[in-house]
C-alpha cells in the first residue's frame, strides 16, 4: 500500500498524520510538497492534513486549494483513490471543489481545542467500516473555522444520500444539523474537522480515531 | 488603473463576525445599531486592458466562495 500526505505551507498536522498512516496501516507514505504537480504512482490513498495552510490567508484553505498539487489530487480523486482531508484538509477539500458547503468561522468566534464526542452516521464507508453506525466516539478538534455551512437543499441530499460520515454529539462550533465530516457523492473522499490522526495509542488520551485507518486499510487492501 | 471588489457574505449566511461586531459596537455605549455584516475589500491595480470578464473570473475562482459569498465589482 502507499500513501502521500501532501503538504503546504503552513500545514503542522503533516507528520503527525504520516506517522499514523505508516504506523496502522504500514504504507509506504511520502510526504508531497504543493509545488509538485505530479503524485507518486500507484498511491491508495492521499491525505491532505490539518494546520494553517498560507495562515489561512482570504479564506481557510482558499489558497492551498488552488496550488499545483491540488489538480494532481482532483484528478486522483476522479479516479477513485481515496482522499482524507482532516481540520485545514477538510477546508482545502472543499475549497477545491471536491466536498459541497463551506467552512466558516465558529459560530462563537472562539478558537475551539478539545477532544469532543462524535456520532457514526454512516459506517458504510471505506473511512467508517471500523464503527459501527450509531456508535459514539471520542477525537479532538483544533479549529477556528470549523462552521460547516450548505444550503437546506444540499444538507437534504446529504442526508438522503449517507454522506454525512458524523456528526457532533453536541454543538462545537455552529455548524449545520451539527455536521463534522462528509463524504463526496462517490464514498472515496472523506473532510473532517476532527483529528483521528491525534487519538491512535492511549498515550493520546484513546485510540477512537485509529480504527478509522484500520477500517481503511481493510477496505482498500 | 484600480478596481475593488467588494465580497460579502449572501443572505441567509450567518455573520459570527458580523454579530461579535456588533456586540462590540453596544458594548460601546452605541445605540440604534440593528444589524452588522462584516466583509472584505480586495483592491487590485491594473492595466487598463483587463476585461470585465477577466476580473469576474478572479472573483469566482478565487476571491469569493460563491458558497457562501457574492462579490460585486467597482472600477474606478
Amino acid at each position: 500500500m502507499r500513501a502521500a500526505v501532501i503538504q503546504f505551507p503552513g500545514s503542522n498536522c503533516d507528520r503527525d498524520m504520516a506517522v499514523a498512516i505508516r504506523d496502522i496501516t504500514g504504507a509506504d507514505t511520502s510526504l508531497v510538497w504543493h509545488r509538485e504537480s505530479v503524485l507518486p504512482t500507484g498511491l491508495d490513498l492521499i491525505a491532505i492534513p490539518g494546520g494553517f495552510s498560507y495562515g489561512d490567508y482570504l479564506r481557510s484553505g482558499a489558497m492551498a486549494a488552488r496550488s499545483p498539487v491540488m489538480q494532481a489530487v482532483i484528478a486522483a480523486a476522479g479516479r477513485g483513490v481515496p482522499v482524507l482531508g482532516v481540520c485545514n484538509g477538510f477546508q482545502i477539500l472543499t475549497e477545491a471543489g471536491l466536498l459541497p458547503g463551506a467552512l466558516m468561522r465558529n459560530a462563537g468566534i472562539r478558537f475551539v481545542c478539545r477532544t469532543v464526542g462524535l456520532t457514526v452516521e454512516n459506517s458504510q464507508s471505506m473511512f467508517t467500516s471500523g464503527y459501527s453506525a450509531g456508535e459514539k466516539i471520542h477525537i479532538p478538534v483544533a479549529h477556528h473555522d470549523g462552521n460547516f455551512f450548505a444550503d437546506d437543499a444540499t444538507l437534504d441530499r446529504l442526508e438522503g444520500e449517507g454522506r454525512i460520515a458524523f456528526r457532533y454529539a453536541e454543538p462545537v462550533n455552529g455548524s449545520a444539523r451539527n455536521i463534522a465530516g462528509v463524504l463526496n457523492d462517490a464514498g472515496n473522499v472523506l473532510g473532517m474537522m476532527p483529528h483521528p490522526e491525534r487519538m491512535i495509542e492511549a498515550i493520546q488520551g484513546g485510540s477512537d480515531g485509529r480504527r478509522l485507518f484500520e477500517g481503511l486499510i481493510r477496505e482498500i487492501a | 488603473m484600480k478596481t475593488r471588489i467588494f465580497v460579502t457574505l449572501k443572505n441567509g449566511v450567518l455573520d459570527p463576525q458580523g454579530k461579535a461586531i456588533h456586540h462590540a459596537i453596544e458594548g460601546l455605549g452605541f445605540s440604534g445599531v440593528q444589524d452588522v455584516r462584516a466583509g472584505r475589500l480586495i483592491e487590485i491595480e491594473h492595466e487598463p486592458g483587463l476585461s470585465k470578464a477577466d476580473l469576474e473570473s478572479m472573483c469566482t475562482k478565487l476571491l469569493a466562495n460563491m458558497v457562501i459569498e457574492n462579490f460585486e465589482i467597482e472600477q474606478a
